[in-house]
């Protein structure tokens, strides 16, 4: 056990290692210009020269990032929870929650953008791309508590409400930390989109920005050093979810079941 | 041919102790899904005080249906659901254990209380003499993925009896279960109906598990669902292995088998009509 997830930890590293060296030591061999493609070296360097400019940013996307996801948990459980208890409310109002997931947010920032303040329209963005998965993987959780145990309720008198607290509610929560997975990973593409969309400088500029800038610029290292950022982000998200998946899920869900035992 | 009340020369050992109106009957009931299925139609049966009752009969003779009914989980179609003054608690144990993957042992025991209100401090002792009755002291903090089938079915046993209910309603509880751990759960569960003196009915399509635990079976054909035999296991209970060896066991499966091979004559008979 313990051996193998050494080896988890160990394989990717030395992958990454090793690509990092082929990199490196190929524009190096070929004598590559850094503005077309810059060394592993150099993007650190470009990263630590410009940390607190890109520090900023990253805080910028990060917190809008997070906000638009916690606004999406609330909203997509919340409707999530009407659409269950109220059939009628889900058929007027799922044909709009479609239109929304359906049309691309690259063609919906720039209307945004002319109506709400920059980070409000960034924001709102990456709410909408986070909020459908959520929503609909609730929606689906809610409606798959066994039946049997429904009617156990049925058979005790449960209340509506106590039947949505202590069965559908727990029921849920696998498909419910699916969709936050789905659309965690979503509400960051959904900010940059949106950020590229709106191609703001100054104080309140976030990553995206950064590269938009840095490509004018013609600074391919900062360029790379942006990409890092985001993409590192993105692994922090998602490794945040899936540690709060494992915790909520580890005692109950086979999804988190250790294998091999 | 009708065989509605067949003739039984023990039909009136287990009726005789029983003096008083059965404590549920159901007469002329029919019951239609929305989807145009008839699970049950013309189906006339009592349920006696006290006593161990099987349905038994092949799949789609409306058997679950019955308990349904009984629970008040579904309503008749036609026909007329009486009970003997108000209805009892009941407690239902289904095909799978169905228990909340998400909480422990207790808890799910606890469920039945703590939706009629109870604090987990209220219901602490009856969860844990539920827990005794079906054998599982020292389980009320593991969780149902850890304990295998014929644990999680005491579990959901348990939950069923800790209301304290007078009538025991139990849906093919066993059907999933190995033979030597069904074995041990009919023993456990005959003792159990024993020791509390609740009323039990049991879904079976075992001809040998209802003639092992009943007082009577009512034998069922479907297309549509309906009771054609009635048969008497005249034994007291608790039953041991000397009553699985007897002759009287072997005549009564073999009684019960004729009459569950009728019953399937007839549901294909309806089924070409």
């Amino acid at each position: 056990m313990m051996a193998s997830k050494v080896l988890n930890i160990i394989l990717p590293g030395t992958a990454l290692l090793l690509a990092l060296a082929v990199w490196e030591g190929a524009v190096r061999y070929y004598s590559v210009p850094h503005y077309i493609l810059p060394a592993p070296s150099l993007v650190a360097t470009a990263l630590v020269e410009n940390w607190v400019t890109l520090f900023r940013s990253l805080y910028v996307t990060l917190s809008i990032t997070i906000e638009a996801l916690v606004a999406a948990v609330i909203g997509g459980v919340a409707l999530a929870i009407l659409f269950t208890q109220w059939r009628v409310v889900e058929r007027a109002l799922f044909p709009f929650a479609v239109v929304l997931q359906v049309t691309p947010i690259v063609a919906i920032a720039p209307l945004l953008l002319i109506y709400l303040g920059t980070n409000t329209a960034v924001l709102t963005c990456a709410f909408l791309v986070a909020f459908f998965p959520i929503l609909s993987n609730t929606v689906l959780g809610l409606s798959s508590a066994d039946h049997n145990l429904l009617d156990l309720f049925q058979l005790y008198g449960a209340s509506r409400w106590k039947q949505l607290l202590m069965l559908r509610l727990p029921s849920a929560l696998p498909y419910f930390m699916g969709g936050l997975r789905i659309g965690g990973g979503l509400a960051l593409i959904g900010a940059i989109v949106a950020e590229i969309a709106a191609g703001s400088a100054g104080e309140g500029a976030g990553l995206a920005y950064r590269i938009v800038e840095a490509g004018f610029r013609q600074r391919i290292p900062v360029m790379f050093a942006a990409l890092v950022l985001i993409s590192a982000t993105g692994i922090i998200i998602y490794l945040a979810l899936a540690i709060l998946s494992h915790l909520l899920l580890r005692r109950w869900h086979d999804s988190e079941r250790e294998r091999g035992t | 041919m009708s065989l509605a009340v067949a003739a039984d020369p023990d039909a009136g050992a287990a009726g005789a102790a029983v003096a008083t109106a059965p404590l549920a009957s159901l007469s002329g009931i029919a019951k239609t899904f929305a989807n145009g299925v008839t699970a049950l139609s013309g189906c006339d049966m009592d349920v006696r005080d006290g006593e161990f009752l099987s349905l038994l009969g092949p799949s789609g003779c409306g058997k679950s249906t019955i308990l349904r009914l009984l629970a008040g989980l579904t309503q008749p179609t036609r026909g007329e659901l009486a009970w003997r003054g108000v209805r009892p608690e009941l407690g239902f144990v289904f095909q799978e254990p169905t228990l909340m993957p998400w909480s422990s042992v207790f808890a799910n025991v606890w469920l039945p209380l703590r939706l009629a209100g109870q604090s987990r401090r209220t219901a602490e002792a009856r969860v844990m003499e539920a827990l005794e009755r079906v054998g599982l002291n020292g389980f009320a903090k593991v969780y149902p993925r850890e304990l295998s089938g014929g644990m999680k079915m005491r579990v959901s046993i348990a939950r069923a009896l800790v209301t304290r209910p007078a009538m025991l309603l139990m849906d093919e509880p066993f059907a999933a279960l190995d033979e030597i751990t069904r074995g041990k759960l009919n023993d456990d569960l005959v003792a159990l109906k024993c020791a509390l003196g609740a009323t039990v009915v049991f879904v079976t399509h075992s001809v040998y598990e209802s003639v092992y635990l009943s007082n009577r079976i009512l034998v069922m054909a479907a297309h549509p669902g309906r009771v054609v035999t009635e048969i008497s296991v005249p034994a007291p209970l608790p039953r041991n292995e000397e009553f699985r060896l007897s002759a009287a066991y072997a005549e009564k499966c073999r009684q019960t088998s004729a009459a569950l091979r009728l019953a399937m004559n007839e549901s294909i008979a309806d089924d070409t009509a």
